[in-house]
């Protein structure tokens, strides 16, 4: 059951439930992501979305280690040391697959060919700024491996987190924290509380799982409006 | 010499690598890593070098064993923090080794750049990050770009899944990766390969490293290494 704010964009609350799954979100991006895009799901949670593109919705998948018509994780006998994902996890290959260089992958991804890219963060900023890369800590060891070159690469960088982190603090801020991986690269956060549209007036409310805009506006101190 | 050498064996192939050399190593983790190359190159005993690849070395083998056994100075690579790095993060946190971070498109084009001519390349990659701190900047259609430099190395290793005797190489799914760039790269290219087949027996349409790149090969016995999973 959903209901509706009357704002001019108006907000989809579903109030009959909680936030959702980690599986629930990765079908929402799925459903988002359009029939016949190119698009590269980032290590970790965004591979699980792959789980919810049938092949009838002609999706297809690039791997920045130098492959597009990426097929699903490998198991048994498919297992092949050459042929993995960009997590070092074992795939296979789908009819139509390519494969190619380094150069090759991120030219095609910079280039802006690529038409979807959805990664994990640590925190994104109303304006677009993404922190997914380093917490900042001195003690850890920097890695960015792609993320850096996907977060300015793709026509639309998509976003999959939790909303809070463990302690209740909103990953949405109006300024990060933590540093930088791009710049106003972000055009939509998808969480499991709410989807925000990153705009040029700052993020707006999309769609709600559990709880009501007003609320979610709240709890995120005010950043956001409590309409679409 | 432009002409490749087919050599017998890994210890000849990386002969004569240089103390403080500048040294490309392919592969993406364990997938098309040079690891009879690198094994040589122990044995061979250069050291004080920098190694430019992808990842800082998996487990024990192939790079983690030449940072473990003490003879790499400097690692530029886009993901050196890994679940089976403890080698290199051991070096690391000591203070024993150096580490340059790049951002793995960036990578991938500095060594195509240096292999290509280029002087320089203005890039958005990492503009306005950390990683982009001290660098010349141009805004180019209204967008941040940073200059970037060519990352030239004095030697690549490379693994490729088959060569003619004159150097046209052809490799294998995901295990291609880093291997077409750095064979361009390099002052002096060495590769190994699972077959050398006869000048002729590859489809020149299908040749993906052209003869001219690659100075030394050795063919080596196939061998075989559990994938690691991700991070």
């Amino acid at each position: 059951m959903s209901t509706s704010t009357p704002a001019t964009t108006a907000v989809v609350e579903h109030l009959d439930r909680g936030p959702l799954s980690t599986d629930e979100l990765a079908a929402v991006i799925a459903r988002d992501i359009p029939d016949g895009s190119y698009v590269n799901l980032g290590i970790g949670q965004p591979t699980r979305i792959a789980d919810h593109l049938p092949a009838e919705r002609g999706v297809v998948l690039h791997t920045e280690n130098g492959m597009l018509n990426m097929g699903p994780a490998a198991v048994g006998d498919e297992i092949d040391p050459d042929l993995t994902n960009a997590g070092k996890v074992p795939v296979t290959e789908l009819p139509g697959a390519a494969y190619f260089h380094h150069a090759d992958s991120f030219a095609m991804m910079r280039g802006g060919h690529l038409d979807v890219c959805v990664l994990g963060a640590f925190q994104v900023s109303t304006d677009g700024d993404l922190a997914n890369w380093h917490t900042g800590n001195p003690d850890d060891i920097p890695a960015v491996g792609g993320a850096m070159d996907l977060a300015i690469g793709a026509k639309e960088v998509l976003v999959m987190m939790t909303l809070f982190t463990k302690t209740g603090a909103p990953k949405l801020v109006p300024s990060c924290t933590y540093p930088l991986t791009g710049l106003r690269c972000v055009s939509r956060v998808y969480t499991d509380h709410a989807t925000f549209d990153i705009t040029p007036d700052g993020a707006r409310l999309r769609e709600t799982w559990g709880s009501t805009a007003a609320d979610l506006a709240a709890r995120l101190d005010g950043i956001v409006p409590p309409h679409g | 010499m432009s002409r490749a050498q087919v050599l017998e064996t890994c210890d000849e192939a990386v002969a004569g690598i240089e103390d403080g050399s500048t040294v490309l190593v392919g592969g993406f983790g364990f997938a098309g890593m040079p690891f009879d190359l690198l094994d040589a190159l122990i044995r061979q005993g250069a050291k004080d070098l920098t190694v430019v690849s992808n990842n800082a070395g998996n487990g024990e083998v192939g790079l983690a064993a030449l940072l473990k056994a003490g003879r790499v100075r400097k690692v530029v690579c886009s993901f050196p923090r890994q679940s089976d790095s403890y080698v290199f993060d051991g070096l690391y946190r000591a203070g024993k080794i150096e580490l340059e971070v790049v951002p793995q498109g960036n990578l991938a084009e500095r060594m195509r750049a240096a292999g290509a001519g280029i002087g320089a390349f203005f890039c958005p990659t990492g503009a306005g990050t950390t990683l982009a701190e001290g660098k010349e900047t141009r805004v180019i259609d209204g967008r941040t770009h940073v200059l970037e430099y060519p990352i030239k190395g004095d030697y690549a290793l490379v693994s490729a899944h088959r060569s003619d005797p004159m150097g046209n190489l052809v490799y294998r799914k995901t295990a291609r990766n880093f291997g077409p760039v750095m064979a361009t790269a390099a002052t002096t290219t060495i590769v190994q390969v699972g077959e050398v087949v006869a000048v002729g027996e590859i489809d020149p349409e299908t040749v993906v490293t052209p003869s001219i790149y690659i100075d030394r090969i050795v063919r080596v016995e196939s061998r075989h290494y559990t994938v690691q999973g991700a991070r």
